[in-house]
């Protein structure tokens, strides 16, 4: 199995053949249930307020993928979230854009077009999305054609049959051709944490998927319940943080799916803050995968200026 | 980088009076002792003025409770019994935010504590205890056991309405009467409980809250009348309360010390085990007499384990009690944090490898930083002295065999924590560690359904659970 970059002798040691993989992931320290979510819940406690909130708010729009996966979806509604993205609260131009617009790859271009010379990015699903259920040829095509029409990042899903059958080799191998397929793109790899059920899966797969050379590790395709949980975004921050530890390098997390509102996202990036570290508080290397929680992001942050709350009819519905 | 704004829950809500009274026979009385001023550990200030009982306010308090316990509490049956006591769990609920805003204000710990763990536990120790009113016949100590008669109750600093709710909830179930005394830094949220009680029109006499130094605390555990003291504090205190009380009929239960082991073995959830070794420790600064102020870790994994505790560590955010953002608040007194600063001074001087986290403090109060200790040897100070405070001694074992002996090395025995993924281990260890609570994969959980207490010179008797009522009833 091919390394794919210059890793740790102890990293490159567990990717050398499929038992040693097999053996560094079932090696990893486990995952206590009760604990991580006892840990979860009390981090959500933290009050932010204010100024601190303010800027969460701003943080928070910077980081969202704004996504729309639908099979209704028309380049007229790709055309207007790209616009959307821009200019998030048309009236306020000082709201910053947001980090990337997460299409299917049929819609990249029209997204990509709208989008030249913004530096918001384009993102698109790809590898037989959300099932993954496909021969390897179609997912190489599926992510080259995404990567052709101008996605800047994709968002792969591994093969959860294989992961759960225990044939680590196999996703590894995937992850790496794609990676290699997307060329400069950037790749966020989802784990489909909602199907791998266990903690302890979670973080395997996250390892798996930082060891293979993915970008970014991101929880859910949003088409399973439960999308992304708090807790299982814990998991992964502390692999990026771990990773890190281990090599130096700062790989990305990206809860998708499920967080709908500003309370929610700013729970988040308390996780972000205290159990990554505050370096992570960045677009580069967090975002959250939505499409309704930006609208609750701009309704509280008119209210944090305007003092008083104006409601869902001064945001823009796209 | 994002600095949370101060997020301070509002001191106006304790209600807070410039002067409390102590609560004996139904009443709000003026005591004859001297009074105490008790202050706001976070900012030295005067809170309130509490009068203080005198030897003959401690007799009128126990005939006061032999009155009611003679005449109407324990004739009461207990469906009726059980009514007054879900009254006053659903009055603490009721009064929550008021009961946890004085608590953070008179003890210095932070509010999402006084708001999270204490207040609610202490409810649940009266909705628990309330249950069992009527049914203490199936309760396996005979069809109708009999309750012991006037109980006097003597609690600590640490947890100053919850160790009165333990106290005094167990108490009530089984038909006894109550003198208490709540710790002499800490009187404020025992005496809002005697408002509550009123309030419930608790028969006069039933409860009695009686606030004052140790000389109070003696007389009432000296008090002829006295049937059952039960006793929270210090070891050395229990030691004297134990021979105060020796050739006398009363029965006694003491919950004193500890210097608890958590052990964690190298197949152990580590991440977990860095918020369970944290939880054991810096919860509630680390006044927490079960505290896991040992931490046993096996060689293999202990510079990982210890780099991740540091980080930890750092981020744990000291200052304002009542910030709801305050992990770590205020040490309670001048004198602990004295005896706290002394201690670790000892520990440098012995040796060890102090860290201290980089965290700001206030200005004013009394703040300690949270400290690990590593390199620690059974022989130092810091091994075997209960500290009290937020400090963490590390040591390191190799077997399983080694770490049992080092975790019984200790003349102590409240609780354990055992963190391993390996489940016949667990068992293996717990069967071997000498510590009347031993929790695994996780700490400092308290539930009144589990009987907590210790054994050795952390005392002797059971709260809570099936097994702590035996301590209120003839058995």
């Amino acid at each position: 199995m091919a390394a794919p970059t210059t890793l740790p002798s102890a990293l490159a040691d567990a990717v050398r053949d499929e038992s040693s993989l097999r053996r560094f992931l079932h090696g990893l320290p486990g995952v206590d249930q009760v604990g991580v979510e006892q840990r979860a819940a009390g981090l959500g406690t933290r009050s932010i307020k204010k100024a601190s909130k303010l800027h969460a708010i701003d943080l928070a729009i910077s980081m969202v993928d704004l996504t729309t996966l639908e099979g209704a979806d028309t380049h007229g509604k790709v055309r207007s979230l790209a616009a959307k993205a821009k200019r998030p609260d048309p009236e306020r131009p000082d709201v910053p854009q947001v980090a990337a617009v997460c299409v299917y790859p049929d819609m990249v271009k029209t997204a990509a077009d709208d989008l030249v010379g913004t530096g918001i990015n384009v993102a698109s699903v790809a590898t037989a999305f959300p099932s993954g259920r496909s021969t390897m040829d179609i997912k190489l095509a599926d992510t080259r054609f995404a990567v052709e029409q101008g996605a800047s990042e994709v968002d792969m899903v591994i093969d959860r049959g294989a992961f759960l059958s225990g044939r680590y080799g196999q996703v590894f191998e995937e992850i790496v051709k794609i990676k290699e397929a997307c060329g400069d793109a950037h790749l966020k790899v989802i784990l489909e944490t909602g199907e791998l059920v266990t903690y302890d899966n979670v973080r395997r797969a996250s390892w798996l998927a930082l060891l293979a050379g993915g970008d970014f590790i991101k929880t859910s395709t949003g088409k399973v319940q439960p999308a992304a949980t708090l807790p299982v975004t814990h998991v992964m921050l502390q692999a990026v943080r771990d990773w890190k530890q281990q090599t130096g390098e700062l790989r990305g997390v990206k809860p998708a799916g499920g967080i709908r509102t500003t309370k929610d996202a700013i729970k988040y990036l308390v996780a972000v803050h205290e159990v990554a570290g505050p370096e992570w508080l960045d677009p580069h290397l967090f975002r959250f995968g939505a499409s309704t929680l930006l609208n609750d992001l701009l309704m509280q942050r008119r209210t944090q200026l305007d003092g008083h709350y104006s409601g869902p009819d001064y945001v823009t519905v796209d | 980088m994002w600095e949370y704004a101060p997020a301070p829950e509002s001191r106006d809500i304790a209600n807070l009076k410039p002067a409390y009274k102590m609560f004996v026979d139904g009443k709000f009385v003026e005591g004859t002792g001297e009074p105490l001023k008790t202050i706001n550990p976070a900012t030295e200030e005067v809170l309130a003025e509490v009068s203080t009982a005198s030897e003959s306010d401690v007799d009128t308090a126990v005939k006061a409770a032999r009155k009611a316990y003679d005449r109407v509490w324990s004739k009461m049956p207990g469906s009726e019994r059980a009514k007054y006591i879900y009254r006053i769990a659903r009055q603490i609920q009721e009064r929550g935010r008021e009961l946890a805003v004085l608590e953070s204000l008179d003890n210095g710990k932070p509010i999402k504590e006084s708001r999270d763990t204490d207040i609610p536990t202490a409810a649940s120790h009266f909705f628990y205890h309330a249950g069992w009113a009527d049914k203490l016949g199936y309760a396996g100590y005979g069809p109708d056991p009999k309750p012991l008669g006037v109980a006097g109750q003597v609690i600590p600093w640490n947890f100053p309405l919850l160790m009165a709710a333990w106290k005094i909830a167990p108490a009530l179930a089984c038909g006894n009467t109550v003198v208490l005394k709540p710790a002499e830094t800490t009187p404020l949220t025992a005496l809002v409980l005697a408002d509550i009680i009123q309030q419930c029109d608790l028969p006069p006499g039933v409860v009695n809250i009686i606030p004052g130094a140790g000389d109070v605390g003696a007389a009432l555990v000296g008090h002829a009348d006295v049937n059952k003291v039960a006793f929270t504090g210090s070891t050395d205190v229990g030691k004297v309360i134990q021979g105060q009380l020796a050739g006398t009929n009363k029965k006694l239960t003491l919950e004193l010390g500890g210097k608890a082991a958590n052990i964690v073995f190298d197949d152990a959830p580590l991440d977990q085990a860095v918020e369970g070794i944290v939880n054991g420790i810096f919860f509630n600064q680390g006044h927490v007499c079960c505290a896991g102020s040992r931490l046993l870790v096996q060689e293999s994994i202990a510079d990982e384990l210890i780099e991740k505790l540091h980080a930890r560590v750092s981020t744990l955010r000291v200052g304002d009690p009542l910030d709801k953002n305050t992990d770590v608040g205020a040490i309670n007194s001048r004198e602990q944090l004295t005896k706290i600063q002394e201690l670790t001074a000892s520990g440098e001087a012995e040796g060890a490898t102090r860290w201290t986290s980089s965290c700001p403090l206030p200005d004013k109060g009394f703040f300690f930083a949270p400290t690990v200790f590593s390199g620690v040897s059974q022989a130092m100070r810091i091994a075997r002295e209960e500290i009290f405070g937020p400090v963490l001694s590390v040591l390191t074992f190799r077997t399983p065999e080694e770490a049992v002996a080092k975790a019984n090395n200790t003349p102590y025995g409240l609780s354990a924590g055992i963190w391993t993924e390996k489940g016949s281990r667990i068992l293996w260890m717990a069967q071997r560690m000498r510590a009347g609570v031993v929790w695994s994969n996780t700490f400092n959980r308290f539930d009144p359904t589990a009987p907590f207490g210790g054994y050795q010179e952390s005392g002797f008797g059971r709260e809570g659970g099936r097994t702590g009522l035996e301590a209120y009833l003839d058995v």
